[in-house]
């Protein structure tokens, strides 16, 4: 079975935002795969490596340098890889409509997302890939199971899990879990350089959504030790009642 | 100038609690906007019965969607179901609450009206007569304000930012009963997580334990901080404890679990990472317990207490059942 894994270059959740204007300089920031991706990925090599049959490919929209995240992908183990070229926008819509016409031209009943990215953190690509493609669609998925015709999917919902079945073809996104990300190995670093990549330009769909102004996190103002040790209780819950009436 | 939608979320029949947040940061949508506030709420046959409440705070119009494919959530058949109550209804802005209910919804409803989605917002404006919203990017580290350039203007709102404000009046109840599709995929099992009656995401008070906590074995004094909390709070945890297996990863609290906004948040034996704080960093309230004076949890935290958690959480347990129920 061939899977699709649609990926995005982020900053590094270590880096530190410099905001220019409404966007952050990117000058010195190390560029990752968004985490969550990272765990599709794993979670689609672990299927075609456990049936012995099927391709896995990555798709990404972004600019140029979205083709360092692709290599990544394909040194952990992607057979082929797929950039549109354009400018991503905040509108998760947007980018949903710029990856359909590219995924409908792939034999692939699995498509598989992060359920959110690291720096947007939208959680909503998937799930509007899925509703465009008239597709089934299981968001949060933790754990799956491929089987004849369908996938059996563990998913995270408030207050517990869920053991969810749907048919192929079959959008999942998918949240930490079973897919520990494997690193790459050098073999897979050099053979990465030999695997298909290929280009075009993205059809990209205008955004409806306008960054207008960005900035940093309110201050939290100046906190305070209370105190040490258990002899710091009593004052700490009067404080918590009178002062912050969180209680 | 069209209404306002609140899609309000039930659980086996009940109104879930933070439906009424979403009503009332409707309310103030169409404050701004003019438009009356309506509520919808979909469910099997004789909610109705429950849905007077939402008035309360703040729906003028609460339309009850009654069907047994309804009883339970079930992705294609309520967005289908949501997306033609907003067509019908003709809303300027409709808003959701960004549970995981509602980041599974609101995506599709809004792929289905061919409108844009502003996730997990945490404040909404509405000057000169559009919509905007602002929301965390970058895990937290920056702001932005998003000017949403479509009608209806659709928002998911992170739970406990907005707070629910309650009236002095009702709404009025009109049920229906939709036109259903076929579902696409089948909830073969329901799991509920041990012990908690609302999940960390949602709760008012978060109680969170990090690798300071030493063994699983220690969670009962938590747990204990979290029964005489009352049933508003929920336990969290730092990703080193879930990674070591010590809690089930549905109550990690961080970039790479869950994102929470409660009155108050209680950190213990978690050193304070930019991944987790990345997940907690807009709660009203932090304490933070730690021994380390020097451990970043103290750069965000509003109060704290540095000193072993061994000793300080059973004085804390102590002092609340004291305060909550005179001993
Ligand atoms: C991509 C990525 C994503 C991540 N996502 C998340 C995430 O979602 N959530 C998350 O939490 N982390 C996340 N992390 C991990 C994060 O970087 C930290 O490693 C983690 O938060 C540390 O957990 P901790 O605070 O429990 O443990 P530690 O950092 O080991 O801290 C333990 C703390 O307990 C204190 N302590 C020890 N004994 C006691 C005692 N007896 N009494 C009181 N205090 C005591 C110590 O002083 C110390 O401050 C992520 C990391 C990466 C790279
Ligand atoms: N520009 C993009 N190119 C390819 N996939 C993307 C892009 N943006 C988002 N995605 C996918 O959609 C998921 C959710 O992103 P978001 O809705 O932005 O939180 C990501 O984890 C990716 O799998």
């Amino acid at each position: 079975m061939n899977i699709t894994v649609c990926i995005k270059r982020v900053p590094d959740t270590e880096t530190r935002i410099r905001i220019e204007g409404t966007e952050i300089d990117t000058n010195g920031v190390k560029f990752v795969m968004s985490p969550y991706d990272e765990f599709a990925v794993e979670a689609a090599l672990r299927v075609t490596e456990s049936l012995g049959e099927g391709e896995v490919t990555v798709l990404t929209f972004g600019d140029d340098s979205s083709q360092e995240t692709l290599r990544a992908a394909l040194a952990m183990g992607a057979h082929r890889a797929v950039l549109l070229k354009g400018a991503v926008s905040m509108d998760g819509l947007a980018t949903a409509k710029t990856l359909v016409p590219e995924l409908e031209t792939m034999d692939a009943p699995l498509v598989l997302f992060g359920v959110k990215s690291a720096d947007d953190d939208q959680q909503q690509v998937g799930p509007m890939v899925a509703t465009l493609m008239d597709r089934a669609c299981v968001t949060a998925v933790s754990a799956f199971e491929v089987g004849e015709g369908g996938v059996r999917c563990q998913r995270e919902v408030d207050g517990g899990t869920e053991t969810v079945e749907v048919r192929t073809p079959a959008v999942l996104s998918i949240t930490k879990g079973a897919f520990e990300p494997r690193y790459a190995s050098l073999k897979g670093i050099m053979a990465a350089k030999r695997k298909p990549l290929e280009e075009k330009e993205a059809q990209a769909a205008p955004s409806r959504l306008q960054i207008e102004q960005m900035d940093y996190p309110p201050e939290r103002p100046e906190g305070r030790v209370v105190g040490e040790g258990p002899e710091a209780v009593d004052e700490l819950v009067r404080l918590l009642r009178e002062e912050a009436k969180a209680l | 100038m069209g209404d306002i939608l609140a899609f309000a979320e039930q659980h086996e029949g009940s109104i879930r609690s933070g439906s009424y947040e979403v009503v009332s940061a409707a309310a103030q949508v169409a404050a701004g906007l003019g438009g009356a506030t309506h509520a919808l709420l979909l469910g099997s046959p004789g909610l109705s019965g429950a849905a007077g409440r939402l008035g309360a705070y703040g729906a003028d119009v609460i339309r009850v969607a009654e069907h047994e494919a309804l009883a339970s959530y079930s992705p294609e058949v309520y967005a289908a179901t949501v997306a033609d109550a907003v067509r019908e209804g003709g809303y300027t802005a409709v808003v959701f609450a960004a549970t995981s209910q509602g980041k599974d919804l609101a995506p599709r409803v809004a792929a289905l009206l061919d409108v844009p989605l502003a996730s997990d917002v945490t404040g909404i404006g509405t000057d000169g007569g559009g919509v905007t919203a602002r929301r965390p990017v970058y895990a937290g580290k920056a702001f932005v304000r998003l000017a949403i350039d479509a009608t209806p203007a659709i928002l998911s709102i992170r739970p406990n930012v907005f707070g629910a404000s309650e009236r002095a009046a009702a709404g009025t109840i009109e049920s229906f009963t939709p036109d259903v599709t076929e579902p696409k995929s089948r909830v073969v099992e329901r799991k509920a997580a041990e012990g908690a009656s609302v999940d960390v995401a949602e709760a008012s008070i978060v109680v969170s334990g990090g690798r300071g906590m030493r063994d699983p074995e220690n969670w009962n004094l938590l747990e204990d901080l979290r029964e005489a909390l009352g049933p508003e709070a929920a336990l969290g945890a730092s990703r080193a404890v879930v990674d070591a297996g010590w809690r089930p990863h549905g109550e990690q609290v961080g970039q790479t679990g869950k994102t929470v906004a409660p009155k108050l948040y209680i950190a213990v034996g978690i050193s304070g990472a930019i991944q987790h704080l990345a997940g907690m960093r807009t709660s009203q309230t932090i304490v933070a317990v730690n021994k380390d004076p020097d451990a970043p949890i103290f750069g965000v935290a509003d109060y704290g207490i540095v000193g072993d958690a061994f000793e300080v959480l059973p004085r804390l347990t102590e002092a609340i059942k004291v305060l909550k129920h005179g001993g």
